[in-house]
């Protein structure tokens, strides 16, 4: 009786909750409505006898993720006037669109999961972290390994494409900094900024 | 159900009366006594014996003095964010223990208010909810100087909880277990501090950046930033951030005793002392929560008194040093320690 009054609160809190993601204009409050969510789930998580994965769940997104999507949130400083883009017809016939195809894919796994069988009871067997871990490292062991790959790739282009030339180094192809400088703003001149030591040795040429 | 209930209730009014009624006034007076003593001026001697009642008045001037908001502030996040100074640092210490399971009217009771088998994790994962205090306060305030300090409290948490979970893992693998309760019975003859001081130096400079004390107090450096993320807060909400601060220095000043200290057990003190007092007057259980509290809080008073002691002898690392020494030293330095502790757990060593 309480864990379904519990269910349905947090449930209910889940769902507003992400539907305030998408709904608020100030990027900083959809992040914190993210919060609010991930809390909510990892008490779901809880009520299906699965501490472990909410303690993971608190401890990896909300704790640590959604503090760096905040960190980047504040460190670019997005106005609510910024993010606020132009609603065009295409965009919200996309964004219908991909709506729709999203409740289809889980409308689908859901009847299939469904149908035709009786549902197993949640048992301590499916969710204990025994049970996981074997799972994990035993069955799925070349796909969490895999991930782990896939993530080592993505940190290293990560490091690639932030990486700043050295000084005195000609600047790459690929560099971009003489673009982002604010030129027509008055700014200081691209060359100056793409190398720091130009000042210097403009001025012992000139002596 | 009852009982239980009644039980819970008891073991947490008695954690939010020590931590709240004692350990955070008391800490107020030993911070500054200490910068006192460490400055070699008196401090403040005026209130009471030794100037204990200080923070009484530090506690008034408090409630006086205006509270204000600024009109361009987020106001909701604004009035928020001190509330969420405490409660991560208040719910964390349900998890930490102070004696083994007691016999009360026939049933087992443990002296520890959650006693989930997850502790530790959970632990670790309410702890890094603190941080969106500090990040709401620096947004919300609509200044610059919060916004840095927000920033800066939001980085440098990330980068420190890491290197700090990498050492609290390095002590579970040969308990064995999540829960704090084995770890303590783990170290019944030898405590964790000796096989694992690596570790425990890792822990030990990350529970620093943690908790934004000295030389990590870069959210808050006053030479740069004012007062950083609490820049636009006053009276009784300032006040909550630094209760929360030291509220937050406890709990991991006693998880630290717990991980590497044995917890409440003193190789067989507690037990034995309970059982002579038991003898005389007064049921067991009530003498082994009591000497076990005791036991606990003497550890963690030592932590706190080295939290003070570094803070009035280390300068503030540059923003620069405090990344680097977090990614580039204490990560990989917390690597080795859990890779040599799960070999030498594998060998048997252990």
């Amino acid at each position: 009786m309480i864990e379904v009054a519990v269910f349905l609160l947090f449930a209910a809190l889940a769902l507003g909750s992400a539907l305030m993601v998408v709904l608020l204009r100030n990027p900083v409050h959809s992040t914190l409505s993210l919060v609010l969510t991930l809390l909510a789930i990892a008490v779901l998580f809880v009520l299906l006898g699965a501490p472990f994965l909410a303690a993971l769940q608190v401890l990896v997104y909300t704790g640590a993720i959604v503090v760096l999507f905040l960190f980047v949130v504040m460190l670019l400083n997005i106005g609510r006037e910024e993010i606020a883009t132009d609603r065009g017809l295409v965009q919200k016939g996309a964004a219908g669109l991909g709506a729709l195809i999203l409740l289809g894919m889980v409308g689908a796994a859901l009847w299939q999961g469904t149908a035709g069988h009786e549902l197993a009871p949640l048992t301590e067997d499916f969710v204990s972290l025994e049970v996981l871990a074997t799972q994990l490292f035993g069955r799925y062991l070349v796909a969490f390994e895999l991930v782990g790959l896939l993530l080592l790739v993505a940190v290293i282009a990560a490091t690639v494409l932030a990486a700043r030339p050295t000084p005195g180094e000609p600047l790459a192809a690929g560099d971009r900094l003489a673009d982002a400088a604010p030129v027509e703003r008055g700014g200081p001149e691209p060359e100056e900024l793409a190398e720091p030591t130009a000042p210097s040795t403009a001025a012992e040429e000139a002596r | 159900m009852l009982f239980d209930l009644v039980a819970t209730i008891i073991k947490m009014a008695v954690f939010l009366g020590v931590l709240m009624g004692a350990i955070a006034p008391l800490m107020v007076w030993v911070e500054r006594r200490g910068a006192g003593l460490m400055q070699d001026r008196p401090g403040p001697n005026r209130l009471g014996p030794w100037g204990l009642f200080q923070p009484l008045a530090d506690v008034f001037k408090f409630f006086f003095k205006e509270d204000l908001t600024p009109a361009l502030a987020d106001r909701w996040l604004f009035l928020a964010a001190p509330a969420l100074a405490l409660i991560p640092a208040l719910t964390t210490f349900v998890f930490i223990p102070f004696g083994p399971d007691v016999e009360v009217a026939g049933r087992m009771v443990p002296l520890v208010v959650s006693d989930a088998d997850a502790g530790v994790l959970l632990f670790l994962a309410i702890a890094s909810l603190g941080v969106y205090s500090l990040i709401l306060a620096g947004y919300a305030s609509n200044n610059k100087f919060s916004l840095l300090g927000g920033i800066r409290a939001s980085a440098q948490l990330i980068s420190y909880e890491l290197a700090m979970a990498l050492a609290v893992l390095a002590v579970l693998i040969p308990v064995g277990s999540f829960h704090l309760g084995r770890v303590v019975d783990y170290q019944h003859g030898l405590w964790n501090v000796v096989p694992q001081f690596l570790g425990f130096v890792v822990f030990l400079v990350a529970a620093f950046a943690e908790t934004n004390r000295l030389p990590f107090d870069l959210p808050e450096a006053e030479s740069e930033l004012v007062a950083g993320f609490h820049t636009e807060y006053s009276a009784m909400r300032f006040a909550a951030f630094f209760t929360g601060e030291y509220v937050a220095m406890t709990t991991i000043s006693a998880l630290a005793a717990t991980l590497y200290f044995g917890g409440w057990s003193l190789f067989g003190f507690p037990e034995w002392a309970a059982g002579a007092l038991a003898g005389l007057v007064g049921p067991f259980w009530l003498w082994m929560g009591l000497i076990g509290l005791g036991v606990l809080l003497a550890k963690t008073s030592v932590f706190l008194f080295f939290f003070v002691w570094v803070r009035w002898t280390f300068l503030r690392f540059r923003y620069d040093q405090l990344m680097r020494l977090g990614w580039k030293v204490l990560m990989p330095l917390a690597l080795v320690n859990l890779i040599a502790v799960a070999a030498a757990t594998v060998a048997g060593w252990l």
